[in-house]
């Protein structure tokens, strides 16, 4: 099962580095990872997805808290969670494609030098099942950007909360 | 109060003075010499030449292991940062505070792969608790701050911060101001334990029938001896420790079982196996306590203390967690037991009590050793430790190197106080016996300090006896040598049908005495069972001396008990045909 861990971290050089460092130095899979700074400019929100069982999610989480410029940690995993990944993809223009695109609520950005480029954005496994769809179309390129994520819940994930 | 006006490298010193610094161990080179400039004008701060870098961070840790103060060390850029990553790892492992600065190529030259260049912040990253890259010339004070209070605070640890050269030289001129101990919002290590979990500990502890205190490096880390004693006392627990937690409980009380593990005793792994409470408190249930975690002590309930919530349920799942300061909890602990001191029934633990001293008397440790000539000719790895003790009265410092000697000076060297076993549990680390004393050495210049040490681990750092004369460092070198690289050679004899790959010299070891001699200090050599009290004796009677203590001793010689591999705590070999086996559950 796909488990969502978000964190809060100081905006500054080398925190990235801890904390992607930390996952190959403990032997933890993550499946994807995404970061960006936040509203308040010191502080950056990281987004990760993996597949590893409840024990290691722990230690996971246990272990980036310890990093010192993380500030905050918490497991989004559940019913309160909305998450999305955007997908941008690349293939040949043609009316099938673009049908095929249109019906797939696939939004087309560019018609240029005899190509389409089209996003989606949706949950893992909606992603999943249009490049799954799309196996006629020979795709050029296929880019994700990995899971972002934010819960529902009255809690508010911040630095001060 | 501001001091104006000021270089990177004078705001240095002044930052590293008024964390209560008052020595550091280095060696200088390039991108550090505006800060060893500054080191030359200043008269608060001590430095201690050492012969390689490595030295200069395990002597700050033997420093920080001895006094309970953080350890600093200083090295230049490139090799110097490199040489001082297996020291700082070393720190790590135990969770030791230490601060190291090193000196980094000019900034404008970093990823240029100038001369002396290494990404410090990079590779060092594993094995520090945190470290800093200093960017402009005024953060150096904060920096400082923030690195002891990382350091000292929490789960200890190693901590770098990496200088450019330019960021200390003459013309960045800041204004001075210290700050201590400075807030930083993302990190609030937390002291005392959780009040309900606490309760609930007391409520296991009092019901217990076949408890043990399994007690670790945290104990010591928290200065918690006092309070481990007296919770011990009120309960009486029987109390056994990890090579790390040594000395926090006094080895010579009855309640004491010795050190547990891969070479713990009998009578501390069988009281693991059978119990029906672990009480941990500051250990960390690693692979050296555990053998195969699956078999791992099934009937008990477990407590664990530990400041850092990670080593909880990392190995083994845990009945009763708290997260705290092993002081803070051991006393409110302590108090919640006084209150219901009517609920203590000592009587309901008696049997447990015989149980393990049945064990002892079994297959418990000979500490009388000394007394018995050997069968052999050769003397004894496990006498030179028991010489030793008699010799210092067991009120010395011993450091130690790695492998058989330091087994065997865990096994018989009866620590009866906290941070006088200095060694290096986690990483193993050959080579820190000696650099190590010289930072205990340095802490009590009056007291007795022995490094216990190995022909192989000694000649890892013996460049430092060098430093020992420059500074007049009486230390005591005992050792043990036999001629092999004696727990690698166990681990062939045993696993390995006897096949020595490398674990021998054939003949190519130094004559220790002339290489001792030829640093100006003193060296006997002992080879006969007869001459080893009594050389034990001259040595520490040479009380400005450093003395080494060359003692050939049996090279066939097994360290045990010792858990067979993938088993229980029950599974041991006693000697080296007798083997437990899982006939007891």
């Amino acid at each position: 099962m796909q488990k969502v861990i978000s964190l809060l971290m100081e905006n500054q050089a080398g925190a990235l580095s801890r904390v992607v460092g930390l996952f190959s130095q403990r032997g933890y899979n993550i499946d994807s990872l995404i970061v960006a700074p936040t509203s308040d400019p010191t502080v950056s929100r990281l987004t990760m997805t993996t597949q590893e069982e409840e024990r290691v999610v722990r230690q996971i989480i246990k272990q980036v808290n310890k990093l010192i410029d993380v500030v905050k940690v918490k497991d989004l995993t559940g019913i309160n969670l909305i998450d999305r990944e955007l997908l941008l993809i690349k293939v040949a223009i043609s009316k099938r494609n673009k049908n095929l695109l249109k019906k797939l609520n696939c939004s087309i950005l560019s018609e240029e030098n005899k190509l389409l480029v089209a996003e989606f954005v949706g949950t893992s496994a909606e992603v999943d099942k249009i490049i799954l769809k799309l196996k006629n179309c020979p795709l050029l390129e296929v880019v994700r950007t990995g899971v972002s994520g934010i819960s529902s819940d009255e809690k508010i994930f911040s630095v001060r909360g | 109060m501001a001091i104006k006006n000021v270089s990177g490298a004078e705001a240095l010193m002044l930052s590293l003075r008024d964390a209560g610094t008052d020595l550091l161990f280095g060696y200088p080179g390039g991108a550090a010499l505006f800060i060893y400039d500054a080191l030359f004008q200043q008269k608060d701060i001590k430095h201690i030449l050492v012969r390689h870098e490595q030295a200069a961070v395990h002597a700050a840790d033997g420093y920080a292991r001895a006094s309970g103060k953080p350890g600093v060390a200083l090295v230049t850029s490139g090799p110097g940062a490199t040489n001082a990553i297996t020291g700082i790892a070393t720190a790590f492992m135990d969770s030791i505070p230490l601060v190291i600065i090193s000196g980094q190529v000019k900034a404008p030259l970093i990823g240029t792969d100038a001369f002396q260049e290494t990404d410090m912040i990079g590779i060092s990253r594993p094995v520090v608790k945190h470290n800093f890259l200093v960017q402009r010339a005024e953060d150096i004070p904060d920096i400082i701050s923030k690195a002891f209070y990382i350091a000292t605070s929490g789960r200890p640890g190693p901590v770098v911060v990496d200088i450019p050269k330019d960021l200390t030289d003459a013309e960045h001129r800041v204004s001075y101001k210290y700050k201590k101990n400075i807030s930083i919002r993302s990190y609030k290590p937390q002291e005392d334990g959780h009040p309900g979990q606490i309760k609930r500990a007391i409520k296991l502890l009092l019901q217990a029938k076949r408890p043990v205190i399994y007690s670790g490096g945290g104990v010591i880390n928290a200065n918690a001896s006092k309070e481990l004693i007296k919770v011990a006392k009120l309960l009486d627990f029987p109390v056994t420790s990890t090579l790390m937690g040594l000395g926090a409980y006094p080895a010579n009380e009855n309640r004491f079982l010795g050190m547990l593990g891969m070479h713990g005793t009998y009578e501390a792994n069988m009281a693991m196996h059978e119990s029906d409470l672990i009480f941990a408190v500051g250990a960390r249930f690693d692979d050296r306590i555990t053998n195969n975690p699956k078999k791992f002590s099934l009937e008990s309930k477990k407590i664990h203390i530990d400041i850092d919530p990670a080593s909880i349920d990392k190995i083994i799942d845990i009945d009763v967690p708290i997260v705290g300061s092993t002081k803070s909890v051991l006393k409110s602990i302590y108090e919640g037991l006084i209150k219901k001191k009517h609920l203590i029934e000592k009587d309901k633990i008696g049997p447990w009590h015989k149980k393990i001293k049945g064990w002892k008397k079994d297959y418990g440790l000979d500490h009388d050793l000394i007394d018995k000539r050997p069968k052999g000719k050769k003397i004894l790895p496990q006498q030179v430790i028991q010489a030793l003790y008699k010799e210092t009265k067991g009120d010395a410092f011993v450091t130690s190197d790695v492998g058989q000697h330091q087994m065997f000076a865990a096994q018989y060297y009866k620590f009866d106080k906290p941070r006088r076993w200095i060694n290096s549990g986690g990483l193993g680390t050959m080579g820190f016996g000696l650099p190590a004393a010289m930072g205990v050495q340095f802490a009590f210049p009056d007291d007795i300090v022995a490094c216990v040490t190995g022909e192989g681990s000694i000649q890892m750092c013996i460049q430092e006896l060098s430093t020992c004369l420059q500074y007049g460092l009486p230390i005591k070198i005992i050792n043990v040598n036999n001629a092999a690289l004696g727990m690698v050679k166990q681990w062939q004899d045993m696993q390995y049908d006897g096949r020595l790959s490398h674990s021998t010299y054939e003949d190519s070891l130094p004559d220790f005495i002339k290489l001792a001699e030829s640093y100006g200090h003193v060296g006997i050599k002992v080879t006969h069972y007869k001459d080893l009290k009594k050389a034990m004796k001259q040595c520490f009677k040479m009380k400005t001396k450093l003395v080494f203590l060359d003692i050939d001793v049996d090279p066939e010689e097994h360290v045990y008990p010792m858990l067979e591999a993938s088993m229980s705590l029950a599974d041991m070999h006693l000697d080296k045909t007798r083997k437990t086996g899982s006939c007891k559950k």
